[in-house]
């Protein structure tokens, strides 16, 4: 398979580890892997603080740089910039009246998805061949839960890592409070939701939180470390990019 | 911008007695919830029906208040129709007035919360009774409802206890176990049951085609009110008509597995205008608009007006639990508050509300008619920036319109990406910022380090492998 990679703005600029992962694993796994360099922002930010506009400019730069049928499919190492794409572009087109990109946002949703969702549902794996000898324990994002409906998908592969010791993490489904900015906007009920988070975090024991977005963890992990936890967090496309030899 | 529920919400957060009762009710009803729901194979579609039936009735809403309207007089009540608040206070001030009643006792009713009438009928001399036990508590207190089912949610136990033996006469030795705490607020109520000779309510349905007005609720207040007054006046939302009696069939499935988390709740009363010789002798049925037909023109933002009330979004909202209800500043909280709230006022009030939301979707996901509740917020979002004066912090738009650009081309992206990262440089220690930043960023500093910009981003790291494949396949 042909595979474009969209490493979304946040993971090319703070957290590339996620976006090299994501390569590692899909070449490991026989795909190519192409990331088309004019690509920059899905519009999330702006879509989600009311700068509609903006937004559906960005889509219009999304679809003219991943539209090409020589990509089998889009993959994001994020569950909220991939529902970005899936769930709101249709809309942004749709209130645009341009039936050219209502058709073209038609023609590329269906194939852009979450790192998890392509591996077991599109290309039904769920052992990548990884050897991670961690404890581990999974914060479920709400976009991959909630918009992308991603299920077991992560933990499918989790399962499937060697030498992994996997932590159930209570209240697992809560919102870790980030929310975009959200975090920023309202910080103190933000922080209240994260305290909640760590603390089912650190009620596991695990030495690391894995997701499926570098946003969430980008939140989770400030937490952890303010607070100096001694807990890391960790994509988990790196989880499963992770091998013995290394 | 101007974010009265952040500032609302700090007050809630430091109090860790409001934290630990929020916390604790709402993970309980919450659980009760999910496990009700649980028995029902068919609940997937249920909910459709639902918002199926809610989406065709508002499609056509001005033909079924019509019916409505007829249905009602042929069963032998007054129709009155309001345009908003002031109209619909008036009204039924007039006709409490007309009876020479100068007391009323009220069912549970969230229009009539909505539109301040307690606070209008005590203008007129008249004094309206609350008689659900927890709107009879928030009453007692002089406090707000922080929650549409349960009111006074945001109280434990021995406060109440403390309340009642301060408010209510002959309690001096009562505990603090639930059923004391009925039976005493039972005693105060029942008194006043048998002397009001006017009751208010609000409606959870009413079915055009017969003219029937629903009631549901679990104490038998309800139950009390519409059946001894002679005189009955609800007052309902314009947006609580079904067509049909058969829709009742869903709703009330839906609506207290959802609500209470029971089965079946205790009373559903229904009545059709009136009956000579059992129940009240006049019923008047006030028709509230106060907004709704505004919102029915958005196109996205109506879909808030098929809510029945059920408030589990309320229960599973991650950021309600921890600000609780009167953070929101308005009759309804939670994010079902966050979308009504500023379409019922027609961007007045409530317009910081849509941001009161982290997008979880976990509202989305209990919904029993299936609103769109995060789609709605963004949406919402949208309409405030653009058409709220003044709502909108003119640095963050700036800061958008600047990102927007930045995004929009490759080359400025790559320079921007070079410059945070020669910028920052300085202060970077072991990955993260190790100093206080100015603006939006200072707020993400107070609980939460910043990652540093990556030394090298994704795309250096891509060219330079793609730099190192090419001399690679050039040195045979």
């Amino acid at each position: 398979m042909r595979i474009a990679l969209f490493a979304t703005c946040l993971g090319d600029t703070l957290f590339p580890g996620a976006a090299i992962a994501t390569v590692r694993v899909l070449e490991r796994l026989g795909h190519s892997v192409a990331f088309p360099q004019e690509q920059t922002c899905c519009g999330q930010m702006h879509s989600n603080s009311g700068y509609e506009a903006q937004a559906r400019g960005l889509a219009r730069r999304f679809v003219a740089t991943f539209g090409s049928d020589e990509f089998d499919a889009v993959v994001a190492p994020s569950g909220s910039c991939a529902a970005m794409v899936r769930d709101q572009y249709p809309r942004l087109a749709a209130s645009s009246g341009d039936d050219q990109l209502t058709n073209a946002v038609a023609g590329l949703t269906p194939r852009v998805f979450e790192l998890s969702q392509l591996l077991v549902n599109e290309l039904g794996i769920e052992d990548v061949g990884a050897y991670y000898p961690h404890r581990v324990t999974y914060h479920p994002t709400c976009h991959s839960l909630r918009l992308l409906h991603v299920g077991d998908a992560p933990l499918r592969l989790l399962r499937a890592v060697r030498g992994i010791d996997l932590i159930e993490l209570g209240e697992a489904e809560s919102c870790c409070g980030f929310g975009g900015t959200f975090a920023v906007k309202n910080a103190d009920t933000s922080a209240a939701m994260l305290t909640d988070k760590l603390r089912a975090i650190l009620d596991t024991g695990a030495e690391v939180c894995t997701a499926l977005d570098s946003s969430c963890l980008m939140q989770i992990g400030g937490g952890l470390s303010r607070q100096r936890a001694g807990v890391r967090t960790v994509h988990l496309a790196e989880i499963l990019a992770s091998q013995e030899d290394q | 911008m101007s974010n009265d529920f952040e500032a609302a919400a700090r007050p809630a957060l430091a109090d860790s007695q409001l934290r630990a009762n929020m916390r604790h009710a709402t993970h309980t009803i919450r659980d009760k919830r999910a496990r009700v729901v649980a028995e029902l194979d068919d609940w997937e579609q249920l909910r459709e029906a639902g918002r199926r039936i809610k989406d065709r009735t508002m499609r056509h809403l001005h033909v079924h208040l019509a019916t409505l309207e007829e249905s009602v007089v042929r069963a032998g009540g007054q129709v009155h129709w309001a345009r908003d608040a002031g109209e619909a206070n008036r009204i039924v001030g007039e006709l409490i007035a007309s009876t020479g009643a100068n007391e009323v006792v009220k069912v549970k009713s969230m229009a009539t919360d909505e539109i301040g009438l307690n606070a209008a009928l005590e203008g007129r001399g008249i004094t309206a009774i609350e008689t659900d036990l927890a709107e009879l508590i928030v009453q007692l207190s002089h406090d707000r409802s922080s929650h549409i089912l349960v009111p006074a949610i945001h109280r434990n136990r021995g406060e109440i206890r403390e309340l009642f033996r301060r408010e209510l006469p002959g309690t001096a030795g009562l505990t603090d176990e639930p059923a004391q705490l009925a039976e005493a607020a039972r005693r105060h109520l029942r008194r006043k049951f048998l002397s009001a000779r006017v009751a208010i309510s609000g409606a959870n349905f009413a079915v055009a085609e017969t003219g029937t007005i629903c009631v549901v609720e679990s104490e038998g207040n309800g139950r009390m009110c519409t059946t001894l007054p002679h005189t009955l006046i609800t007052v309902m939302g314009i947006e609580k008509v079904l067509p049909r009696f058969a829709d009742l069939g869903v709703m009330l499935q839906l609506l207290p597995r959802s609500s209470t988390a029971e089965r079946m709740n205790p009373y559903s009363s229904l009545w059709t205008g009136v009956t000579p010789g059992d129940g009240p002798r006049a019923f008047h049925l006030v028709l509230l608009d106060a907004g709704r037909s505004a919102t029915l023109a958005d196109q996205i933002g109506r879909e808030a007006l098929n809510c029945i009330r059920c408030s589990a979004c309320l229960n599973v909202c991650p950021v309600y639990e921890r600000t609780g209800g009167h953070a929101y500043e308005s009759t309804y909280p939670g994010p079902i508050g966050a979308i009504l709230t500023p379409q019922l006022s027609e961007f007045r009030s409530g317009t910081s509300l849509p941001w009161a939301s982290s997008l979880c979707g976990a509202c989305y996901e209990v919904c029993p008619v299936k609103i769109d509740i995060p789609t709605i917020l963004v949406h919402l979002r949208g309409r405030v920036t653009r058409e709220v004066p003044n709502s909108g912090d003119p640095g963050e738009a700036q800061a958008m319109r600047m990102l927007a650009r930045v995004f929009a081309s490759r080359s400025r992206y790559e320079r921007a990406q070079r410059v945070a990262r020669a910028i920052s440089r300085p202060f970077v220690r072991d990955g993260r910022i190790a100093r206080r930043l100015p603006g939006p960023l200072a707020r993400w500093q107070t609980v939460r380090d910043l990652p540093a910009p990556a030394p090298e981003t994704f795309r250096e790291w891509w060219r330079e492998r793609e730099r190192a494949e090419r001399r690679k396949a050039e040195r045979p």
